[in-house]
Parts: C-alpha cells; sequence; structure tokens
C-alpha cells in the first residue's frame, strides 16, 4: 500500500530525520529519553550502519571493528588536548585517521575470506588493544584512559576560564541535548550515506560478492578494490562513531577496542537485521536500552511495576523477573538474541515485515471476504 | 513504466511536504523542553520542594572489584536507612559534631539509585550520566577503583555533582586529579608507604631487594611510586617493577621471573581478586619458603583488606599490609557500625563498607549543616570539616585537596583467626602526623566552585 512511497529515498530520508529528532519525546514514556542513553543510540547506530556496509553487504564478518571505534575516541581527544574544543576538527581528524588504519588493516585482512578473514581482524584489534592499554600508554594513558587537564596546550583556543574547557561546536556546548543533535545530524547523514550506497552499482557489486564471489572472479571483476572500499568505509564510520563518543565525553579508554566491543556490533547487526537499512540501527539501540535500563532496575522498582498485581502474585513474579533485570540483563539479551536467531534469522527487520505481511494478509482476506460475501448475494 | 513512474513521484511530493512539515515540528519540539529547563535551574538537579532527594550508588557489581563493590552497597543502604532515623542509628550516635537529626536531610526522605560500573571508565561515567540526567541524583558515591574514580570525579566536575570517592588508594584521587567536586575519605598511597616503612625497617632490615608487580593502572602505579620511595630511603634496591593488567587471572608468567631475580622481597601492589590470585599463586609456587641472599623470602602487600584475606584463607598468614580501617578496632564509633551493620547482614563490614558509609553520613551532614543543597555551600562545609567519632580516631577533611587526614593502620595476617572473620591483627596505630604530607607534591588543580 505504502511501498512506492517508501521506494523514493527522499521519503525514507523525510521520515528518518523526523523519527530521529523526535526521539526525545517518543523514547521518554519507557525511560530512555534522557541525553546520554540518546546519544548512545545515535553513535551507536551509526557504529552498526557502518558495519552493516562490510558485513552486511559483502559478508565479510569483521571481528575486530572496535579498533577503528577506539582510534577514532583516542584521535578526538588529542584534537581536544593539542589543537582546539571544537567538535569540528575533532570528527573529521579522527574519520581520517580511522580510514588511514582501515586501508592498512584492510588491505592485510583481506587477502583472506571467511573465517581467515574475521580471525585476522580480531587478531589486529587485540594487538590495538593490548598497544593502547600497555605499550603506547604515553598515548592513551593505559587502564585510566585519556583525558583533558588543565594544561593542555589547545593551540587555536585562546585562555579558557578556570576549570576544564567542555567541547563546543562554535560556542554551542556538546554535552546534553545539543550533544544529542549534533550525534542525530550526523546519524541522518550516515544513514542517507548507506542509503546511497545500498542502492548503487556499488552496493550491487557489494551484494554480487557476497552471493558468489568467484563467479564475479570468472566474468572478469577485481572485487579486491570493492572489498577493500567498503572496509575502508566502514572503517571510517567507527572512526566517526568513536569520535562522537569522546565528544560526548571526553574520554578515551582502551576498552573500548577490546573484542568484546567489536562483537557487540555484530551482535547489534545480527540482531537488527544484516544487511538491510534500518536493521542495525534497530539493533544497536535494542542493546544499548538493555544495558542502561535492564541493568539498573532493582527488585524495588519491578515491585511498583507490579504492584497491580495480588500480593503473592506479585513477589513470585518479581522473584522471576528480578533475574532477568539487574546484573542478570546479559541473560535476557542472551535469550533475546537465541529467540531472533532461530526463529528470525532476518533479525528483527524481518520480524516487523512478517508481522506487516501478517496485518495486511488479513485486511486483504477480509477485503475479499467481503466481495465475495456481496457477490454472493447478487 | 513511464507511467508508474510519474505516478510515484507526485505521491511522494505531497508526502514529501507533510512528511517535512511534521519533522520542523518535531524538531523545534525540545526548545520546549531546555526553555523550561532554564527557567528553573540555579543548579544541577535542585530537590526543591520536593519531599525526596536522591543519592547515586555507583559501585562494581561486576570484575575484579565485585565482592568490594557488594559491600559498599550494603553500606550505602544501611548509611540511607541510618540517616532517614530507621535502624539503630549507627554512628549517628557517635559521630561528633552532627548536624543530622534522624529525619532525612534537610527534612527530605533519602532515597539512592545504584549502578555498575563494571570497574570500567566507560561504563562507570555511562552509569553516573544515568543517575545525574534521568534520575536526578544530588550525589554521586561509590567506585572501588581509582581509574573509576577519577573518571567519574571529571564527570562530577563538569556536571556539577558532588562526587564522593569510596573505595580509592591512587595519590592521582586528591593528587594531581583532584576535583574541587570530590571529596576523599579513604587514605591513600602515600599514606600506606608512610605508615609500613618503619615497620619493614625493623622486621626485615635495610639490606633487601624489592621486587614489584604492579598493576597496571592509576592505582598501582602511585602505590609502586610511593612504596619505592620508602623502600629504597630505607636503603633497600628494588630489582624489578613489572605492570600486570588488571583481572589478569593468572599470574603465573610474572611470578617464575621473580624466583630467578636475585630479589628477597615480593611486593604485591595487587587488590581485590587481582591480590588474592597473585599472592595465592605466589605461596603456591613456594616463594615463602625459599632463603636468598641468606634471607627468608617475604611477601608485602601494602593495601590490604578483609575481603581479600578471606578469598587468599591461609595464604595471607604472617603478611604485612595496611589497612583505613578494621572491623575489630574498639573505639565507639566502630564498635556502633558494627554492631548494625552486623544486625543487618549477619557478618562484620569491610574497609570499603566502612569508608563508604562514613562518605555517605559526611555528605549527608554538610548538607544538614549548610541548610542547603547548593553545592558550593556544601563543599565549603566539608572543607576543612573536622569530625570524630566514626572509626579513625580524629579526621579531618584538608581543604587543598580534600584528602582525609586520620591514623593509619598496619597489619599482618592472623597466624591463629579465632573465626573466619578474625582474619587481620592490627599491628600498628601509626598516628597522622606520621603519614601528612604537604598538598603540593603531587601537582593538581581543584578548579571552580561554580560550574
Amino acid at each position: 500500500m505504502s511501498m512506492p512511497l517508501l521506494r523514493n529515498d527522499w521519503v525514507v530520508m523525510a521520515l528518518f530525520t523526523a523519527v530521529v529528532l523526535s526521539a526525545p519525546i517518543w523514547l521518554s514514556p519507557v525511560g530512555a529519553g534522557y541525553p546520554d542513553l540518546l546519544q548512545k543510540f545515535a553513535i551507536f547506530g551509526i557504529f552498526a550502519i557502518g558495519f552493516n556496509i562490510l558485513f552486511g553487504l559483502t559478508g565479510y564478518l569483521s571481528f575486530g571493528h572496535a579498533v577503528f571505534l577506539g582510534i577514532g575516541s583516542y584521535t578526538a581527544v588529542w584534537s581536544f588536548k593539542l589543537l582546539t574544543m571544537n567538535v569540528i576538527p575533532a570528527v573529521v581528524l579522527a574519520t581520517l585517521l580511522a580510514g588511514v588504519f582501515a586501508v592498512v588493516i584492510g588491505f592485510l585482512s583481506l587477502r583472506r575470506s571467511g573465517i581467515y578473514f574475521s580471525i585476522l581482524t580480531l587478531a589486529f584489534a587485540q594487538m590495538s588493544y593490548n598497544l593502547a592499554y600497555s605499550v603506547l600508554t604515553p598515548i592513551t594513558n593505559g587502564e585510566t584512559g585519556l583525558q583533558l587537564t588543565m594544561d593542555d596546550p589547545r593551540v587555536f583556543d585562546s585562555a579558557t576560564t578556570e576549570g576544564l574547557p567542555s567541547t563546543t561546536l562554535f560556542g554551542m556546548d556538546m554535552s546534553g541535548y545539543p550533544g544529542f543533535y549534533f550525534c542525530a545530524v550526523l546519524l541522518i547523514i550516515a544513514f542517507f550515506i548507506s542509503l546511497r550506497i545500498f542502492r548503487s552499482p556499488f552496493g550491487l557489486k557489494l551484494r554480487a560478492i557476497k552471493s558468489n564471489q568467484t563467479r564475479m572472479r570468472y566474468t572478469g571483476f577485481n572485487t579486491k578494490p570493492y572489498l577493500l572500499t567498503a572496509f575502508v568505509i566502514s572503517g571510517m564510520y567507527a572512526g566517526l562513531a568513536g569520535s562522537l563518543m569522546a565528544i560526548t565525553d571526553p574520554l578515551a579508554g582502551a576498552e573500548r577496542m577490546q573484542w568484546t566491543a567489536s562483537g557487540e556490533v555484530v551482535l547489534m547487526t545480527i540482531l537488527g537485521g544484516a544487511g538491510t537499512l534500518l536493521g542495525p540501527l534497530l539493533g544497536s539501540s535494542i542493546i544499548k536500552y538493555f544495558e542502561n535500563i535492564f541493568s539498573a532496575l532493582n527488585d524495588g522498582q519491578l515491585h511498583e511495576i507490579f504492584a497491580f498485581l495480588p500480593d503473592w502474585l506479585e513477589n513470585i513474579v518479581v522473584a522471576i523477573a528480578g533475574e532477568f533485570v539487574g546484573d542478570g540483563w546479559h541473560l535476557t539479551l542472551g535469550l533475546l538474541f537465541m529467540i531472533v536467531v532461530i526463529f528470525l534469522p532476518g533479525g528483527v527487520v524481518e520480524g516487523i515485515r512478517r508481522a506487516s505481511a501478517f496485518v495486511r494478509n488479513m485486511f486483504n482476506k477480509s477485503a475479499t471476504d467481503e466481495s465475495e460475501l456481496s457477490a454472493e448475494k447478487e | 513504466m513511464s507511467d508508474d513512474k510519474t505516478n510515484t513521484s507526485e505521491l511522494s511530493r505531497r508526502g514529501f511536504m507533510k512528511v517535512g512539515a511534521a519533522a520542523l515540528t518535531a524538531a523545534s519540539m525540545p526548545m520546549f523542553f531546555t526553555k523550561d529547563a532554564w527557567a528553573a535551574k540555579e543548579f544541577r538537579n535542585n530537590p526543591g520542594n520536593a519531599g525526596t532527594v536522591k543519592f547515586g550508588f555507583n559501585v562494581p557489581q561486576s570484575g575484579a572489584y565485585a565482592d568490594e563493590g557488594a559491600d559498599e552497597l550494603r553500606a550505602y543502604k544501611l548509611a540511607v536507612k541510618h540517616i532517614n532515623g530507621e535502624g539503630d542509628g549507627g554512628m549517628l550516635n557517635t559521630m561528633k559534631p552532627l548536624s543530622l537529626k534522624g529525619n532525612g536531610i534537610l527534612g527530605k526522605k533519602l532515597e539512592y539509585v545504584t549502578g555498575d560500573t563494571q570497574t570500567k571508565s566507560d561504563a562507570a561515567r555511562a552509569s553516573a550520566k544515568r543517575m545525574i540526567e534521568k534520575d536526578g541524583v544530588v550525589m554521586i558515591t561509590g567506585g572501588s577503583s581509582s581509574g573509576v574514580a577519577v573518571a567519574v570525579q571529571g564527570l562530577c566536575q563538569e556536571m556539577g555533582v558532588i562526587f564522593m570517592a569510596g573505595l580509592t588508594h591512587s595519590n592521582d584521587t586528591t593528587g594531581k586529579d583532584k576535583r574541587r567536586y570530590g571529596f576523599r575519605h579513604f587514605f591513600n598511597a602515600y599514606m600506606s608507604g608512610a605508615a609500613l616503612g618503619p615497620v619493614l625497617k625493623q622486621e626485615m632490615g635495610t639490606e633487601r631487594k624489592a621486587y614489584h608487580l604492579t598493576a597496571d593502572y592509576t592505582w598501582g602505579w602511585t602505590q609502586e611510586e610511593s612504596i619505592k620511595n620508602t623502600t629504597e630511603a630505607l636503603g633497600w634496591k628494588t630489582t624489578a617493577a613489572v605492570r600486570t593488567p588488571v583481572g589478569a587471572g593468572d599470574f603465573s608468567q610474572y611470578i617464575t621471573p621473580v624466583l630467578n631475580s636475585g630479589a628477597d622481597v615480593l611486593i604485591l601492589n595487587h587488590y581485590g581478586k587481582d591480590m588474592i590470585n597473585s599472592l595465592t599463586q605466589a605461596v603456591q609456587f613456594g616463594l615463602r619458603d625459599k632463603q636468598v641472599n641468606g634471607k627468608n623470602f617475604e611477601i608485602v602487600v601494602p593495601l590490604f583488606s578483609r575481603l581479600m584475606a578471606q578469598g587468599a584463607g591461609e595464604n595471607i598468614k604472617g603478611i604485612l599490609g595496611t589497612t583505613n580501617w578494621n572491623w575489630a578496632l574498639q573505639d565507639e564509633g566502630s564498635k556502633a557500625f558494627v554492631k548494625s551493620f552486623g544486625q543487618e547482614y549477619g557478618f562484620p563490614p569491610s574497609m570499603a563498607a566502612h569508608t563508604c558509609y562514613v562518605q555517605a553520613l559526611l555528605y549527608a551532614n554538610a548538607v544538614e549543616q549548610a541548610g542547603s543543597f547548593y553545592p558550593p555551600e556544601v563543599i565549603k562545609t566539608l572543607e576543612g570539616f573536622k569530625f570524630d567519632g566514626t572509626g579513625n580516631g580524629p579526621t579531618e577533611y584538608r581543604a587543598e585537596d580534600h584528602q582525609c587526614f586520620k591514623d593509619v593502620l598496619v597489619v599482618r595476617g592472623n597466624q591463629n583467626p579465632t573465626s573466619q572473620f578474625d582474619l587481620l591483627n592490627v599491628e600498628q596505630i601509626v598516628p597522622r602526623s606520621q603519614v601528612e604530607y604537604d598538598a603540593k607534591i603531587f601537582g593538581g588543580e581543584l578548579g571552580p566552585y561554580e560550574v
């Protein structure tokens, strides 16, 4: 019914923009309408959308994508320390440097495909993590994390007032809601680029690589440049996300590069639906929501939620539900992930598609039933 | 085909206009929110006329310091009870001077929210931000790692919310990374070194070679530095100082080289489960039965706690270290706290629990005394605040660096424990004057009152 409308890129973008920018309003009822979590939604959305360009389109599973996230963060914080508190140089430098690293790592890792590619990227990421953690302590400040200090040079900034300066966009403070809107605008741009890639000949070639790379080669295509381009683009997306993490909170720690962070983005993409436009964004939001909201629920709040039940039932429900919130949120996420992978291999997006098809069928069916009925009457 | 296309674009143009208008409305929506926020705001999370006020307890519930975190949370819950006038009152009966009346803070009932730091700076800051932005807490407290404490303290300064540090022992917390909005009751690595020095000299002499294994983050670094300074002043030599990752689990690869290094003292700058693992492995490798350079091989754990002693079991016997507090102390404050903690949970509190409990009380008391939640007023009340009856004897919050100064305990693993909690013997109570230092030696700046 609305499908022809949704096929138009500009309509999709307008809808997307509206939904993203109004997020503070419609996320408030579920307890997610506060700046820090909204920023995380946008940042990890960018990360997952970028990851999806590589994994969703080409099928190459990078298991070390967090390394670019970390590089982006460190670059951004160093830009704040050495150059200026304005966020523009931080974003640009972080994205570019992540791109440079992506060229190097991609060039080496893409010599292999399948599981070997995954292991190579994982090895690079672990190497970078350990370097950042110990050997490169002068640059990364190790476990403590790289932070701003009072005596940083900041050559382009005039003498600051007392106290640590905060990140700004030409004088506008980048914490709280302005920070979210900055991330949201970049998310919209990132989504737009991803949309164009998906619907371009380049995107088609990437998909062809996923479906049958050998056949591509036989037809005379050199697939390597396309793969490398996809890898670098998704690396730059991760670098951008990393810089935004540092912008909304000027601190960079090595744990951002750990394999768990790399695994998280894989989970996000698969949970939402790999290879779909919106899937990764949905997946990242679901995971971040669980991490921040479910992990903070405690028994007292559960009692409030289930207060409408009779007392004995309330206690039983709370006792059971209590295992799945608080420190048990990983359990809930694991269950959800299993359900999605087993019943909806296409992720949440497939679930939505099935549900809408089901609803449409019901309407169509009732419509045909009616027409049949009327036909019978006549 | 072409017919179909024109149809689509016509539809979409109309759709685009509609959706565009909706987007504009939506985009302007947040302006209403911010406008509202500006009007009411004279400081962040002002409780105003609300009947309740919230504290944020940000403790590790997973990772290498989870045991300490769990005990901290118990102490905080107890403190909330006592401040609200429930239970037996605990240290509210012994603390002097005291402004709290046992009816909450300034008549407002105290509530709390919790968060998991995961002993990671990122996670800790995210959790603190949630408490500040979503739950509207007036104060954040907790942390069981100096890396986390420093990270959260920086955030609290930016946000204008007071941070009462829990278990953090690094010199940096109130040294080079000190903040106007951050306060620490716990002692630090410098004090451990200063207290331990004379005892080490008496026990092990002046001709020793020390080998350090150090947790690789701010706390480990400063403790290694402080202990090195102390021991080298005694005439000891430092053979090597090896950094180990936090939460390593297996330390055998770090302990094997100690055997052949020629060192005769192993100093473990580890904490929590790391210390339990490294000490247990060191003992299993037979280090303590060895003779090197004609002397008994010794192990020193500069920062000790009963929870760790419990985890390390037999291996802790006879080992020297320092603590901030021990439940076996016999002053009024300690006895009152141990009694109400024991009644509530059935076992004695750890020093992590003690420092967190006292921190919550100190903040609440300062607000009551200042008559306002306005952070600069509360900070000024806490700066230079002198108090007693909280288990450490006369104590002072030094105004220059927000560090508490009090006596330090040198302890030894108990050879003949009478119960599963009686694991540490207080060897010596080192007076405050011996561990005091000039606030300027670590550098750093507190920053502004108003943010």
